[in-house]
């Protein structure tokens, strides 16, 4: 400000833009603070209210009653439990050892950490906590696939988000391997390859049971010479379920391939090319150099991809309305409909259950893979 | 085996210069790149000619080319964009998907800019207050019947004087770092957790099936990913300049709109075009918060399956009206685009 300014009837003004220039810093940040106390914090207190009330339509409007954890009772032990967790089949030997891999594993992992080192409370409460989580869902994903049972939403959210993740991390780093390459065209598949990540999910969903469609889609003169003529990919559970992976692949590998197309090529050039002279394959030189190199962004685009895919809605949705049954239904899928139904309380319920495992999932995430991969770096 | 042959698998396996490849991993990286061009091409392809279809085209089974085993026609154009009106959500997606970026981009870096130059030393005591007596009104108006109005008043009242005597005794300190990581960690949030209450919020204040509605909600969203990923670009910009700036006596805004802001100009492009595409494809928000007259695209689209059946002609051109100008905008600025996604990737 200039002295020219500062005349006498802009003194008042003065004073004003000194004070907002004192506290710039807080204006600055209130707006962010403030939308997202309204659009997050405040909406996620009253949905615990509501997920721990009864609601109904009144005349004029409606009521709200607090029944405390009935909701949730309904969900996890009664009549819903159905619907959210599955119908459970009987443990087999397959189920059996599957499981004892997993629990020996976890507490090899919790024993390691205890006995290396100096553990710290937070560290071994929060290690015990994500071991239960993986624990608990472990137990539900083998039980509802074991023979007689049926997976319920949570199981079906579970196998988009790791099924999903992991095989598009597999394509996307694959293909970013090829494309890092000494190639012609780098560019031109770039850009053709990033393109599906853009597309809207509904899109997808269409043009994907256009595709798969037995009598009209492009596929069906192939179908058809294979004899497969009166099957449908949308009345059995798994194929559904396989569907709407195809379509989520379909748009998120690009997502993985351009971040570690751009690792790739950053990785210390002078080490390929030296152990290439010492007569390293391919493989040991991924193993060496580009994976030390890239792991750190790795760990991070797939906990990226974790947090978005615990939100699948849209795919599943329009793809097979949830159908067969309940066989594609995503929670935020379950939740939707409770909404729909008129259910507002079991809706919440629901939404935090996804919120408490998606936290807990992608928390542990971050501090068991992540951070250690970071520190690999440096 | 002879030393011909020797040479011949040699040449064939083994790359002549350490900038090119081995002939054979060649073939097999094309084959595969190829494949893989295959795979995104063909879905978007056959959406793109389905919409050039008719009903007669599309039920006497598949028919691949246009002009060779079918007649292209612009029917199903004309009765989606001509006779329906498609129109009106094709302006409501394009003025909710841009406001609220133009929202949250500006919003969000004026957020990430202060808390990367300026040091916050917010009171726990003061938080935790804070959240108590939110969850104190929103209890006494749900349960006890008290009218909001009072409940408000009174927990402000409380709040100030309570940051006043009892706050300012206290040591512990929330910093930079842990309001950063608390509106980053908003976007782990499921949407379907908060959408319940926001939907009662707007219905309450009658704003349910506005464009504003959805603005306000689309910016709060979106607004974790802007101050993640800017937050780094201001970070990257040298302090000296804004210094002699401020010496000059420019304010901290003057500052932030003049300078800094420029400086990370390609950047903010990047971050606007990937929120507006983000923004552009929401479905959830738009699903409970819209009906008719502020329905956005996503919503009409999938609406069209209970409505008129599977009608693949025309939906193939909505879907077509839809993601044409994202494929445009990302292949032009795809390299922006994935700036933007790096950033947040490398500096997480």
């Amino acid at each position: 400000m200039t002295a020219t300014d500062t005349m006498p009837e802009a003194a008042d003004r003065r004073s004003w833009a000194e004070w907002l220039d004192g506290h710039s810093g807080r204006i600055m940040v209130l707006p962010a603070v403030v939308v997202l106390l309204c659009f997050a914090i405040f909406p996620l207190i009253i949905s615990a209210y509501l997920a721990l009330s009864r609601f109904a339509l009144a005349p004029g409007g409606f009521t709200l009653k607090f029944i405390g954890l009935v909701n949730f009772r309904k969900l996890l032990v009664g009549s819903q439990q159905y619907h959210l967790l599955g119908k459970f089949g009987t443990f087999g030997f397959v189920q059996s050892a599957l499981l004892a891999l997993i629990t020996a594993g976890l507490l090899f992992l919790l024993a390691r950490y205890l006995l290396r080192g100096r553990p710290t409370i937070v560290g071994v409460v929060g290690r015990l906590l994500a071991t239960a989580m993986a624990m608990g869902l472990a137990i539900l994903a083998l039980a509802t696939m074991a023979p007689g049972g049926v997976p319920g939403t949570v199981v079906n959210t579970l196998l988009y988000v790791f099924v999903g993740v992991s095989v598009q991390f597999a394509l996307g780093l694959g293909l970013a391997l090829l494309c890092g390459q000494p190639i012609r065209g780098r560019n031109f598949f770039r850009v053709l390859f990033f393109i599906p990540l853009m597309v809207t999910p509904v899109g997808i969903a269409y043009t994907f049971r256009m595709l798969a469609d037995m009598q009209k889609g492009p596929f069906a003169p192939l179908v058809r010479a294979f004899g497969i003529n009166e099957w449908s990919w949308a009345t059995e559970a798994w194929s559904a379920r396989l569907m709407v992976l195809v379509g989520d692949t379909w748009q998120w590998t690009p997502f993985m391939f351009i971040v570690l197309l751009a690792a790739v090529e950053n990785q210390p050039r002078d080490q390929v090319e030296a152990a290439r002279l010492d007569g390293a394959n391919g493989f040991q030189i991924f193993r060496d150099i580009t994976w030390p190199a890239i792991a750190p962004i790795a760990a991070t685009i797939v906990l990226i991809r974790l947090i978005e895919a615990f939100k699948i809605i849209d795919l599943p949705n329009v793809l097979t309305g949830g159908g067969p049954g309940l066989a594609t239904e995503s929670m935020t899928l379950h939740s939707f409909i409770s909404w729909r139904t008129q259910d507002l309380g079991g809706s919440a319920a629901i939404g935090y259950m996804l919120l408490f495992i998606s936290t807990i999932v992608c928390v542990s995430f971050f501090n068991f893979v992540v951070r250690p991969a970071r520190r690999f770096e440096t | 085996m002879s030393a011909e042959h020797r040479s011949l698998a040699r040449r064939l396996f083994e790359p002549a210069s350490i900038d090119t490849q081995a002939p054979v991993a060649r073939v097999v990286t094309y084959a595969l790149l190829f494949l893989w061009t295959l795979v995104v091409v063909v879905p978007l392809y056959w959406v793109l000619i389905t919409s050039f279809k008719g009903p007669g085209e599309v039920d006497n089974g598949p028919f691949y080319l246009p002009f060779v085993d079918f007649a292209p026609s612009l029917r199903a154009w004309d009765f989606m964009l001509v006779q329906n009106y498609t129109l009106r959500p094709y302006m409501n997606s394009v003025v909710v998907a841009v406001a609220s970026t133009l929202l949250a981009v500006l919003i969000g870096s004026l957020a990430a800019y202060a808390l990367v130059r300026i040091r916050f030393q917010v009171k726990l005591a003061a938080v935790a207050l804070f959240l108590i007596l939110l969850t104190a009104v929103i209890a006494a108006v749900a349960t006890f019947g008290v009218r909001w109005e009072i409940a408000v008043a009174v927990a402000a009242a409380l709040f100030v004087i309570a940051l006043f005597t009892l706050v300012g005794r206290t040591k512990l300190a929330v910093g930079n770092n842990d309001i950063e990581f608390w509106i980053i960690s908003n976007r782990i949030m499921p949407p379907i957790v908060a959408v319940l209450p926001i939907y009662v919020m707007f219905q309450q204040m009658r704003l349910l099936d506005t464009q504003l509605a959805l603005i306000a909600t689309y910016t709060a969203i979106n607004l974790p990913i802007v101050v993640w990923l800017t937050r780094d670009f201001f970070a990257g910009i040298p302090l000296d300049l804004e210094e002699s700036a401020q010496i000059d006596g420019a304010s901290k805004f003057r500052v932030f709109f003049t300078i800094a802001l420029p400086l990370v100009r390609s950047g903010l492009v990047a971050i606007f075009l990937l929120v507006l595409i983000l923004a552009w494809n929401e479905y959830l928000l738009a699903l409970f918060l819209s009906n008719a007259d502020a329905q956005t695209m996503p919503v009409l689209v999938s609406a069209q399956n209970t409505t008129r059946g599977p009608q693949w002609w025309n939906m193939s051109v909505l879907i077509t009206v839809m993601i044409a100008p994202v494929i445009v905008i990302s292949s032009i600025l795809q390299k922006h685009i994935a700036r933007g996604l790096l950033v947040g990737a490398v500096k997480g």
